[in-house]
C-alpha cells in the first residue's frame, strides 16, 4: 500500500510539476523583455487543447510515427523514476540503475528522430541528424559526469550517488552539466525553441508534422525532461544527504527554480550560436566533466 | 583544508578550458583575471592561523591579477583599437584538446614525482602543470600579441602554483617583488602593443617578422 502511494506520489511530481518549467522560463523572458508573457500555466492550457484534437496522419507514415512519441515519453519518464527526489528516494533503485538511466535517454532521442523521418519530409530528416550528432557529444558528457560522481562515492546507484556533494569539482560539474541542460533540452544557444525558420530549427522541426494527442505528449516528453536535467544538476552539485528532509526539499525546489530561471536569463541574453560553434561548447562541456572526474579521482586517493 | 583547495584548483582548471576555447579577447581576458583571483584566495586556505603576511600577499594578489592586470589590458585594447576576434594558429578544438590532454598527462604524471606527504592528497602539482601547458598552448597558438599576453600570464599564474607549495619558506618580499614585475610588464605589453599598432597597423604577430627600413 504504502509503496503504491510512494509510486503515485512520485509519478504525480514528475507529470504535475513539469510543465510549470516552460512556463516559467517564458515568464523569465517577457520579464527580462519587459513583455507581461503568457500564463505560467500555458503549457497546461496548450497540452489540454492538444489532447481533445484530432491527429492528422501522413499516408506514408508507419505506426511508428505515433508508437515513437509513445516510447520516448515512456522512456523518459522511465529516467525520472529512477532519479531521486531529495528526501522522497527513487521509485526503482538498483546497483547500476545509472546506466540504464542514460541508455533510457538515449531511446528516447531514438524514438523522437525516428518518428521525425516517419513522414519523409527532409526537414524532419535534417532535424534529426543535428539533434543526433550534438547528442554524440552531450552524451559523452552525462557519461563522464555520472563516472565522476560513481567515483566520488564509490556506489553505481542514483540514490547513492546523488546523496553526497560532488566534492572538489562541483564547479567544473555543475558549469558541464549545465551546459549539457541546454543541449540536451534543445534551448538557446544550442537551439530556438521559438524559432520558426526550418532551415535553423532541431527539436522544433522534428515534431512539424504531429498533431494532436501524440503533440501533447512529446512537449510534455519535453518538459519532464527538463524537469529531470534540472533535478540531476541540483542534486550532483549539492550535498542533499546531508541536510534533514524537510531542509533537502527545500533546497532541492530552490536548486531547480535557480537553474530555470538560469536558463531563462540565458536564453534572453545570450544569442543562439552558429552551427559550427556548437561542437566548440559541447567539447567544452565534456571536458568539464572529464576534469570533474579527474578531481574525483586524484582529489579522492587522500 | 584541502578539499577546499581542491575545489578552487578545480575552477582554475575549468578556466583554464574556458580560455582555451572561448573565440573573443575579453572572454580570455576575464577567464584568466578570474583565474588568478582564484589562486589569490589559496595562501589563505593554506595557512591554518591568521598571518598578516600570508593576507597581504593574498590580497595584493587578488588586486593585482583580478583588477589591476585586466584593466591596463582592456585599456591597451582600447587604446589600440583592436577588435576582439583571435585568429588562432590551433583551431579552438585542438587546442581544447591538447589543453585537456595535458592536463590529464599532469595529473597523471603528479603522481609519479615524489611529493611531500603533506602534498600528496592536493591538486597542487597537477594544477600547476596543467596552468603551464595551457599558457604555452595559448602563446604558441594564437596570433594577436593580446592574447600572447594572457597565455604569458596564464602560464606565470601555473608558475605562481608552484611557489604555493613553498609559501611558508619564501619571503614575503619575493612574492611582492613577482608581483610588482608582473603589474609593471603587463604596463609595458600595453604601451608596446599601442606602439606595434602604429608602426604596423596590425597587432598580427606574424607581420613583426618582416624588417622594415
Amino acid at each position: 500500500m504504502i509503496l503504491i502511494l510512494d509510486v503515485l506520489l512520485h509519478l504525480a511530481i514528475w507529470l504535475l510539476l513539469a510543465p510549470l518549467l516552460p512556463g516559467i522560463i517564458n515568464k523569465v523572458k517577457a520579464w527580462v523583455a519587459g513583455r507581461r508573457g503568457p500564463p505560467v500555466l500555458q503549457l497546461y492550457y496548450d497540452l489540454a487543447k492538444l489532447w481533445r484534437k484530432g491527429v492528422v496522419l501522413s499516408t506514408l507514415a508507419s505506426p511508428g510515427f505515433v508508437i515513437g512519441p509513445a516510447v520516448g515519453w515512456i522512456a523518459v519518464l522511465g529516467a525520472a523514476m529512477l532519479l531521486p527526489l531529495g528526501p522522497a528516494g527513487a521509485v526503482l533503485s538498483f546497483r547500476g540503475d545509472v546506466l540504464l538511466m542514460v541508455y533510457l535517454l538515449a531511446l528516447a532521442r531514438f524514438c523522437t528522430a525516428w518518428a521525425a523521418m516517419e513522414t519523409g519530409s527532409a526537414f524532419e530528416g535534417m532535424g534529426a541528424a543535428r539533434e543526433v550528432s550534438y547528442a554524440v557529444l552531450t552524451e559523452a558528457a552525462i557519461i563522464a559526469a555520472v563516472l565522476s560522481l560513481s567515483v566520488q562515492s564509490g556506489s553505481t546507484s542514483l540514490v547513492a550517488m546523488l546523496a553526497p556533494a560532488a566534492g572538489a569539482g562541483a564547479m567544473l560539474l555543475a558549469a558541464g552539466l549545465f551546459t549539457v541542460l541546454l543541449a540536451e533540452n534543445c534551448r538557446v544557444p544550442f537551439d530556438d525553441p521559438n524559432t520558426h525558420l526550418e532551415l535553423t530549427m532541431i527539436h522544433e522541426v522534428m515534431v512539424l508534422d504531429h498533431s494532436g494527442p501524440p503533440l501533447a505528449v512529446i512537449l510534455h516528453g519535453a518538459a519532464i525532461k527538463l524537469l529531470f536535467f534540472a533535478v540531476l544538476l541540483t542534486e550532483a552539485v549539492l550535498p542533499l544527504g546531508k541536510l534533514s528532509p524537510a531542509a533537502a526539499a527545500g533546497v532541492l525546489l530552490a536548486g531547480v527554480m535557480v537553474v530555470t530561471v538560469g536558463v531563462g536569463l540565458v536564453e534572453s541574453l545570450l544569442a543562439r550560436l552558429a552551427f559550427r560553434r556548437v561542437p566548440l561548447l559541447l567539447t567544452t562541456a565534456f571536458l568539464l566533466c572529464l576534469f570533474a572526474l579527474l578531481m574525483a579521482w586524484k582529489g579522492g586517493a587522500e | 583544508m584541502n578539499e577546499s583547495l581542491n575545489f578552487l584548483i578545480g575552477l582554475a582548471m575549468g578556466l583554464n578550458l574556458l580560455a582555451l576555447g572561448s573565440s573573443r579577447l575579453p572572454a580570455v581576458i576575464r577567464a584568466m583575471s578570474l583565474q588568478g583571483m582564484a589562486l589569490g584566495l589559496m595562501p589563505l586556505l593554506m595557512e591554518d592561523h591568521f598571518d598578516w603576511r600570508v593576507s597581504l600577499v593574498a590580497v595584493a594578489t587578488v588586486a593585482g591579477k583580478g583588477f589591476v592586470i585586466p584593466m591596463l589590458l582592456r585599456r591597451a585594447m582600447r587604446a589600440a583599437q583592436i577588435d576582439r576576434e583571435m585568429e588562432p594558429f590551433i583551431g579552438f578544438v585542438p587546442s581544447l584538446l591538447l589543453g585537456a590532454g595535458g592536463t590529464i598527462a599532469a595529473v597523471a604524471l603528479a603522481r609519479q614525482l615524489p611529493l611531500l606527504p603533506e602534498h600528496a592528497g592536493s591538486l597542487l602539482v597537477p594544477g600547476a602543470l596543467a596552468s603551464v601547458l595551457t599558457g604555452f598552448v595559448l602563446l604558441i597558438g594564437r596570433a594577436k600579441a593580446i592574447s600572447q599576453v594572457c597565455g604569458y600570464l596564464i602560464l606565470e599564474n601555473g608558475i605562481y602554483l608552484f611557489g604555493l607549495l613553498l609559501i611558508k619558506s619564501t619571503p614575503l618580499l619575493v612574492e611582492a617583488g613577482i608581483l610588482l614585475d608582473l603589474t609593471v610588464g603587463v604596463f609595458v605589453i600595453g604601451i608596446i602593443v599601442d606602439r606595434i599598432q602604429r608602426a604596423f597597423d596590425s597587432l598580427d604577430t606574424r607581420k613583426l617578422t618582416t624588417l622594415r627600413e
